[in-house]
């Protein structure tokens, strides 16, 4: 039964990667490739916003601007290193989101410096900063005009699957970032800061270093995968790339599935994207996945206030705990007492 | 056994006002020292000049024969003197396993750590058992002894232990006194102030009784606790 247990999330993980890399293949109606596309788009922008909101508790709202950065990043990139349509503009999105990165360090040194509500203000006002920023740098921006980025001359049928698989590949290396986070001491102290910034700065974690790096990690991978969405959509409005909704979508994918944890917003973001594309597909541009949104934000509240993934573990380990396969079931055990005697050995 | 820490003469206190005064104590190696005392007799305030967090006006603070006073709390934890607070000190969301680990945060040896952890488990079964379960989910006296396996991680010297069973019912305060017990047993030097005079007296080898900031007296915890002057003054009439 544990060997059972503990490849079973393994081979679920194999089956995935497997139907995620197959998917242009199986379903290889454009339609369907689109929905994909933006659904791995949320995945990688959830769980990257997840390194930041989710480990630390420092719940940025700001992080659209960072989506904008990357986008513009990818799109002066292109006009400015004269690289024409096809998939040299992919080669740019590193460098989206090392600028992306560079740019959040300032912003994270001075936003960290507050906490709770304070930090949350900070960062929709950098973010508002920013679409100021871009629509008013007309020389640089092309202000509300926007930047034009070159169309790839791809089949109707083949155009949308390389931009499917830059964000399954962006998806996957924010989520090996979230996991291999997550394993290290690294992690251990953004999750300490989450939980109490003052213990976890007795027991020795730098917070404000580890917050930082967070802070810019996170950034980076949301303004690479902006890179990309700018190349797909081939034009950047401030409005657009840099749209408050594209934060909150990030946040409410990451709360609904579990926030701080590895597969929460992922998730989420499954669950989320395809129906709110659905909704706009269905009911045009009557904003009502505005309304879809409020809902799945009162069930997730009222409902599953911790999200998802954790509530549906704590009722697993409760169940292992008390009433598995093999074990009698009954009230969880008391204080076990200790065992005399035993050296703890350096 | 020498010993592992020696206040000499301490005078200490907030704003102008000294809480200790003049305070000579001693805390043998491998000793459970168990200090009691009425409300504003110093307790609490010693124990914030050991672990850094008050700076002594007066007197000395050795700890195995060299000074700590007015030693940060980071360098006098780095010399191996730990406290577990009053106050529940857990990270709530993270669970038990990854509590005790952040008790040997600063450490950087990885292997080291691991041996460690291992050592803890057998002396507390319970993080073991409750590894995967979230701080938060366990009882009072649980998330106690997962402090105090925190606390074990660093290989202290010294263990501080700030009424330990406050806030605790009888049988959950008699597991946490059996785990005090254990950790003595394992070659821990324990120092701890106790409001629960009677309990804390009968498992301590020494004991203090502390009165306006001076010592009134001291002796084995036994002779402490039969005292009948210190019976009726501080235990409860019967003694």
């Amino acid at each position: 039964m544990n060997a059972a247990r503990r490849f079973a999330p393994r081979v679920a993980l194999l089956l995935v990667a497997i139907v995620a890399i197959l998917l242009p293949v199986l379903e290889p109606n454009p339609a369907s490739i689109n929905v994909a596309v933006f659904t791995m788009m949320y995945v990688g922008l959830a769980s990257a916003w997840n390194i930041m909101g989710g480990y630390t508790g420092y719940i940025s709202l700001g992080h659209a601007g960072f989506f904008g950065l990357g986008a513009y990043t990818l799109g002066l990139g292109v006009a400015h290193l004269g690289i024409g349509p096809g998939y040299g503009p992919f080669a740019l999105v590193p460098l989206a989101g090392l600028l992306t990165g560079l740019f959040a360090l300032p912003i994270g040194w001075i936003a960290l410096r507050t906490r709770a509500a304070t930090f949350v203000i900070v960062t929709i006002a950098v973010m508002f900063m920013l679409q100021l920023a871009a629509m008013n740098l007309i020389g640089l921006t092309g202000g509300t005009g926007g930047l034009s980025l070159p169309v790839p001359r791809w089949s109707g049928d083949f155009y949308n699957t390389p931009f499917y698989y830059a964000m399954l590949i962006l998806a996957s290396l924010t989520i090996a970032v979230s996991w291999w986070i997550r394993r290290s001491k690294f992690g251990l102290g953004l999750l300490a800061i989450r939980d109490d910034e003052d213990k976890a700065m007795a027991v020795g974690v730098p917070t404000r270093q580890f917050k930082l790096a967070a802070f810019v990690i996170s950034a980076a991978l949301v303004g690479m995968i902006g890179g990309v969405y700018a190349y797909y959509v081939t034009y950047v409005y401030p409005e657009f790339v840099i749209d408050p909704l594209t934060g909150i979508s990030m946040v409410l994918m990451a709360f609904l599935g579990g926030l701080g944890t590895l597969t929460g917003p992922v998730l989420g973001a499954l669950l989320v994207e395809p129906a709110q594309l659905s909704l706009a597909y269905n009911f045009g541009a009557s904003r009502l996945y505005l309304v879809f949104y409020s809902g799945v934000f009162l069930v997730v509240i009222l409902l599953l206030p911790r999200g998802i993934v954790p509530s549906v573990r704590d009722l697993t380990i409760g169940w292992w705990t008390r009433g598995g396969p093999g074990r009698a079931a009954g009230p969880s055990p008391g204080p076990s007492t200790p065992a005399p005697g035993n050296v703890v050995a350096p | 056994m020498g010993a592992m820490l020696e206040l000499e003469g301490v005078t200490a206190g907030y704003g102008g006002g000294d809480i200790l005064r003049g305070l000579d104590l001693t805390v043998e190696e491998g000793a459970v020292t168990c200090i009691v005392g009425p409300n504003g007799a110093g307790k609490s305030t010693i124990l914030r000049v050991i672990s850094g967090l008050l700076r002594p006006r007066l007197g000395s603070v050795r700890l195995r024969g060299a000074s700590i006073a007015g030693l940060s709390p980071r360098t006098i934890l780095g010399r191996g003197v730990v406290q577990v607070p009053q106050e529940r000190s857990l990270f709530p969301t993270m669970t038990v396993w990854e509590n005790v680990r952040m008790g040997a945060y600063t450490v950087r040896d990885r292997r080291l750590v691991e041996r460690r952890m291992e050592a803890v488990c057998q002396t507390f079964p319970l993080v073991a058992e409750r590894r995967h379960e979230r701080a938060a989910s366990l009882s009072g006296g649980q998330q106690k002894i997962i402090e105090f396996a925190r606390a074990l991680m660093l290989d202290p010297a010294l263990v501080i232990l700030d009424e330990p069973s406050m806030g605790l019912d009888p049988k959950t305060r008699a597991t946490v006194f059996d785990t005090i017990r254990a950790m003595n047993q394992a070659g821990r030097t324990v120092l701890l102030v106790e409001q629960n005079a009677r309990s804390g007296l009968r498992l301590a080898t020494h004991g203090v009784v502390l009165e306006s900031g001076r010592v009134r007296l001291e002796g084995t915890g036994t002779a402490v606790l039969n005292n009948p002057e210190i019976g009726r003054l501080y235990l409860g009439a019967t003694a």
